[in-house]
């Protein structure tokens, strides 16, 4: 059953060294201030899991959380590289990073696995990609009924999902609305679970009846960050704040400018 | 109208989708081309974005694959793994619009490393959706700008199938899908040869010389039996990009409209 706390208490609660943490969000509602709460805490020797690492997993790389990278597009999405990202891969800065690289195709398969109790994802893909020749979990096999060649990778099981939405109610149910990603794959598939909400309303209004909605008894802990996917965005509150993501890649590319920067921002920052 | 070599990219690549087509749309120059087609002589066209987001119509370009923008002027938005299962591998889409760092002659496509995969010299982003864009969509149009550091002889990695490493593999597999069938650049556009699937410059744009495309091309490149010259953009073409561009980069600050 879901139950609410500070920000701090949930992390310090839910997340642990050497965790595999999937902080999920597709350019819309990224959980950045749960990640700055993890970053300030100083979780160490993390699995980071996400289809596209965006500027929040190349801070939490930057800043030595992340023993290893599951993702599928390590990018800043219309601006470029991610360069706390390519630093760790090419330089080993500040600590080497294995990868394990995927498609987007094989990332929601196995989200959707995993939130299915599966242990492996069977779809079509990666054929005649060689990143099924560097990633071993990529593998091939034959359907059992037709005999095509099906591409298989394991369910992702995290240990723990942490995702944004815009509301929870009173009883601790979670609505998300507009591009809703793998949120809900995301928690179903881990162990626990951390949200971070806009609000906390005593009904969600004007809802269709086929909303998304997380079931309080699915739901670990649950916080209200009001702002807390900034700088990504959250439909029905506030924009993606474009010019950040522009900013970020000078703010990135030099390593002292960078710690800097994160000293001020999320360091020195008050966990709320 | 005067009209710059990338101007005339996005309106030729415009110029190859039709209403009737459901297209998986890429951010940057794809996600340009199809809404300029939309804009223009394709108002039906269907757009469809990885991020969930069914028949949008944005009104100004997106940053990024999930802007706000694209989820709001949607039919509907579905999960993630609902767009790659049931409506990408579904066999939902006609066309996929692709780009990447690297192309061979055969349409393969890397956006995943410069050097070695486990030491690279560059990091580039990855797949993304592209892999699987790449053989479950009908068919594949490759829009990238022309130049040998891109149009290469050997990829250094191979993350998008298009026709194989020899032209032959795509064909071994037996994959129900076409490959990539058009290659637009700043310069020309080429097509695959239909036995050898090696792609030829069918096409090339107004006032480009067959040495330039030489020169941009990393592998001796091959001129079709009867080589068209692109028609010019028209004033209408140009003036909708333009308004487009210029939406965009108010709506976003200057990074956004290039293009």
């Amino acid at each position: 059953m879901s139950e609410f706390l500070g920000l701090a208490d949930a992390i310090a609660r839910h997340v642990r060294d050497g965790d595999r943490v999937a902080l999920e969000g597709f350019t819309h509602l990224i959980p950045f201030a749960a990640g700055h709460e993890i970053i300030r805490q100083e979780r160490r020797d993390l699995t980071l899991i996400r289809m596209t690492p965006d500027l929040l997993y190349d801070q939490m790389i930057g800043a030595g959380c992340a023993r290893k990278l599951v993702f599928s597009w390590g990018g800043n999405p219309g601006v470029g590289s991610l360069h706390r990202l390519r630093d760790a891969v090419e330089r080993g800065w500040p600590r080497p990073l294995e990868i394990e690289e995927h498609s987007h195709a094989a990332m929601a398969h196995a989200y959707a696995a995993g939130a299915a109790g599966m242990p492996t994802a069977l779809f079509k893909g990666y054929r005649g990609s060689e990143l099924a020749a560097v990633n071993p979990n990529i593998k091939f096999i034959a359907c059992p009924f037709t005999g095509e060649e099906l591409t298989a990778v394991p369910a992702l099981r995290p240990d723990v999902a942490i995702v944004h939405a815009q509301k929870a109610d009173r009883e601790g149910n979670v609505l998300v609305e507009g591009i809703i990603g793998v949120q809900k794959e995301a928690v179903l598939a881990a162990s626990r679970s951390v949200v971070t909400v806009e609000e906390v309303v005593d009904r969600f209004e004007g809802i269709g009846t086929n909303a998304a909605i997380l079931p309080a008894w699915v739901v670990g802990a649950i916080v209200v960050v009001p702002g807390g996917a900034r700088p990504s965005y959250a439909y029905g509150y506030y924009d993606r704040d474009n010019a950040f993501y522009v900013a970020w890649d000078a703010i990135s590319r030099d390593r002292t400018m960078f710690q800097a920067w994160m000293q001020e921002h999320v360091m020195r920052a008050s966990s709320a | 109208m005067t009209y710059t070599p990338s101007e005339m990219m996005t309106v030729a690549a415009a110029r190859a989708l039709r209403d009737r087509d459901v297209c998986f749309v890429g951010i940057g120059l794809p996600s340009a081309a199809c809404n300029l087609a939309r804009l223009t002589h394709a108002p039906r066209v269907t757009l469809v974005y990885e991020s969930g987001t069914l028949q949008t119509k944005p009104t100004v370009l997106p940053l990024s694959i999930g802007d706000g923008e694209l989820c709001e002027t949607a039919l509907t938005t579905v999960s993630v793994p609902e767009m790659f299962q049931y409506w990408l591998q579904g066999g939902r889409i006609s066309v996929g619009f692709l780009g990447g760092a690297q192309i061979d002659r055969f349409g393969n496509l890397n956006s995943t490393v410069i050097g070695p995969y486990d030491r690279p010299t560059v990091r580039l982003p990855g797949s993304g959706g592209a892999t699987e864009i790449a053989t479950n969509c009908q068919r594949i149009f490759i829009v990238m700008r022309h130049t040998a550091v891109a149009f290469v002889e050997r990829l250094d990695f191979l993350t998008s199938l298009g026709h194989g490493p020899t032209g032959r593999e795509r064909r071994a597999m037996g994959l129900a899908t076409e490959g990539p069938t058009l290659i637009v650049t700043d310069l020309c556009l080429m097509m695959p040869d239909p036995d050898t699937k090696e792609f030829r410059v069918v096409s090339i744009h107004p006032g480009v010389r067959r040495e330039q495309v030489r020169q941009a091309t990393g592998w001796p490149v091959a001129f079709a039996d009867r080589v068209d010259e692109t028609a010019e953009p028209t004033a209408t073409e140009l003036e909708a990009l333009r308004d487009l561009n210029a939406r965009t980069a108010r709506a976003h600050g200057a990074a956004a409209g290039d293009s």
